[in-house]
């Protein structure tokens, strides 16, 4: 007790009250809490090195890599053709899945959930911020795969709503499972599982081998997968100019539904 | 301003499987800077994240600023500011970019710059979260509970690990925060920081409030003091112990060395220095000492305060 003088009595320069710390408590507006949200969210995932090696790299060189050289049997047509629908669909996984799943994994375990849980965003408006972040995302990753699937040749068909339609629900069903698997498991699980998924995703879903590769019996399980129905899908507009891919878009729906209700019950917050 | 009540808890019980964390706990705090003192594991963390609305309890009230902090939670946030026991920052954040990110979420808040700088932050605002020192990292997390400017701040071991400067640092924060008119609930396992900061303490043990009252009410009352001084040795303790009020004790510790135990006051000092006179004694380092209240904790539960 020697050294402790009390600063209460002697004002050592505080405890004086300069009305610098008066309470002044209030939320800031909504749409701007969501929107500085959005905008960290989506500069934690830019700065992020593993996570732009997903995003961004793994899918811009497996686009220019097998559609420069001939390695896997794309069937009739440019490679490109084939690739760059697979390739978007694969973008999407990677950050409405993959990237979600692990930043997420990691803000549980960090605490960094349960501190915004205490700060005056609501949880709606903190899943808002991360959805706005991951839509962010996709619109610069799909403006980057188009530019190179254009450099390289592709002559993409079909409607644009049906695609923009596909992209959509195909990230509300990552997201779910993203999330699922996020606010489940313990971080580094989730870290391990959400990439081995995205690399059996990655071979098995058609994104660059066809699914037709495959044996039959292991088809119809294949196709069944979120990332057949939207790899699938775009490639049957994309390539094929196909109308509206019902059949898919039903798909991606089933798993939105499954995968975000269940994030919503099963989601432990820390 | 001081009758006030911030903080209203009554009969909390609180379980993580069959294990009971708080026990039917009783808690008032009034408005200026309230302690929750005790060791680890007796539910001080729990009873504050509580009062957060991070847990419901499963019985007892909690009403915080007069809300229901579970129910109520969305009119409650943005008046509190949490200081949690670690983390909650993202680890590839910049300290001045997280801080700055806490506080557009409110509607008023403090300069963040100046608060960096005050809280010796100044200097490392471009590095990342998970580069920071413990102590560093400690400081942001209090810098994020005060930034919105709130009327309650909860701060879960604000000191733990941290060097004695950047405790100062701290401690100097937290009275500031009072003089301005806000309130502080901290836990703590340190008593000096409680004995220094607080208005009120509440010692907890085992999930219950154990004692409570102002350090000053809480080391007077029950804590037996002690009077020390030296003279020859050899004197007749028994003839001083005869001069004594009825409940006082004396005892030769060390040859010359002599230790009367009691309540300590004037009128006990007065009889102890006659009767040195009487006996032509001169007690030479005569000392009072004071209990603390890491007596009064070992005292009330046998126990030692860890930390």
């Amino acid at each position: 007790m020697t050294a402790g003088t009390d600063a209460r009595t002697t004002g050592e320069g505080t405890g004086e009250g300069t009305g610098m710390y008066a309470p002044r408590p209030g939320a800031a507006p909504l749409p701007r809490m969501i929107a500085t949200q959005a905008a960290l969210e989506t500069k934690m995932l830019l700065r992020n090195g593993e996570q732009l090696l997903l995003t961004v790299i793994i899918p811009t060189l497996l686009l220019v890599l097998f559609s420069a050289v001939d390695i896997i049997d794309t069937g009739e047509g440019k490679a490109v053709d084939f690739l760059a629908p697979g390739i978007l669909a694969l973008a999407v996984m990677s950050t409405a899945f993959t990237g979600q799943a692990i930043a997420t994994g990691f803000e549980r375990r960090y605490g960094v959930l349960k501190r915004l849980a205490a700060s005056p965003l609501p949880r709606w408006g903190l899943m808002t911020a991360k959805t706005l972040s991951v839509l962010v995302t996709e619109v610069l990753q799909v403006l980057l795969v188009t530019v190179i699937a254009l450099a390289l040749g592709w002559s993409p068909q079909g409607n644009p709503l049906a695609v923009l339609l596909l992209l959509v629900l195909g990230t509300a069903a990552f997201s779910g499972l993203g999330l699922l698997m996020a606010g489940t498991l313990k971080a580094e699980a989730t870290l391990a599982a959400a990439n081995l998924v995205f690399l059996l995703l990655l071979v098995g879903g058609g994104v660059i081998v066809p699914l037709d590769k495959f044996p039959d019996a292991a088809q119809d399980l294949l196709g069944l997968l979120p990332i057949s129905a939207l790899s699938e899908g775009l490639r049957d507009v994309l390539q094929h100019g196909a109308g509206m891919p019902w059949g898919n878009l039903g798909i991606l729906a089933v798993w939105a539904v499954v995968g975000l209700a269940a994030a919503g019950k099963f989601f432990r917050w820390e | 301003m001081r009758s006030e009540t911030v903080v209203q808890v009554d009969g909390l019980v609180k379980r993580y499987g069959r294990k009971t964390a708080v026990d039917g706990l009783d808690l008032v705090a009034r408005a200026g800077i309230t302690a929750v003192l005790g060791p680890n594991g007796a539910g001080k963390t729990t009873t504050v994240e509580t009062c957060e609305g991070y847990r419901r309890p499963d019985s007892g009230t909690v009403r915080v600023l007069g809300l229901d902090p579970v129910r109520e939670a969305s009119a409650l946030r943005p008046r509190i500011g949490v200081m949690l026991q670690s983390g909650g920052v993202y680890s590839g954040a910049r300290a001045d970019e997280m801080l700055r990110h806490v506080a557009r979420l409110h509607a008023h808040p403090l300069d963040v710059d100046a608060l960096m700088e005050r809280l010796g932050l100044g200097s490392c605002g471009r590095t990342t979260y998970r580069r920071l020192s413990g102590g560093q990292q400690q400081r942001l997390a209090l810098a994020m509970a005060v930034v919105g400017r709130p009327e309650l701040v909860f701060l879960d071991e604000p000191t733990a690990g941290l060097d004695p400067q950047a405790r100062r640092a701290t401690w100097d924060l937290v009275r500031d925060l009072r003089a301005d008119g806000a309130s502080v609930i901290l836990t703590t396992h340190h008593m000096d920081e409680a004995e220094q900061l607080a208005d009120d303490v509440a010692i907890i043990d085992a999930g219950r409030v154990i004692a409570k009252g102002t350090p000053e009410e809480l080391c007077r009352g029950g804590a037996e003091n002690t009077l020390r001084f030296s003279g020859r040795p050899g004197l007749d303790v028994a003839s001083l112990l005869k001069a004594l009020p009825a409940d006082c004790t004396a005892a030769e510790l060390t040859p010359g060395s002599y230790r009367v135990g009691g309540k300590v006051d004037p009128q006990l000092l007065a009889t102890v220095t006659t009767w040195c006179a009487q006996h032509g004694v001169m007690p030479e380092k005569i000392s009072v000492e004071r209990h603390t209240l890491e007596d009064v904790f070992l005292e009330l539960t046998g126990k030692e305060l860890r930390g």
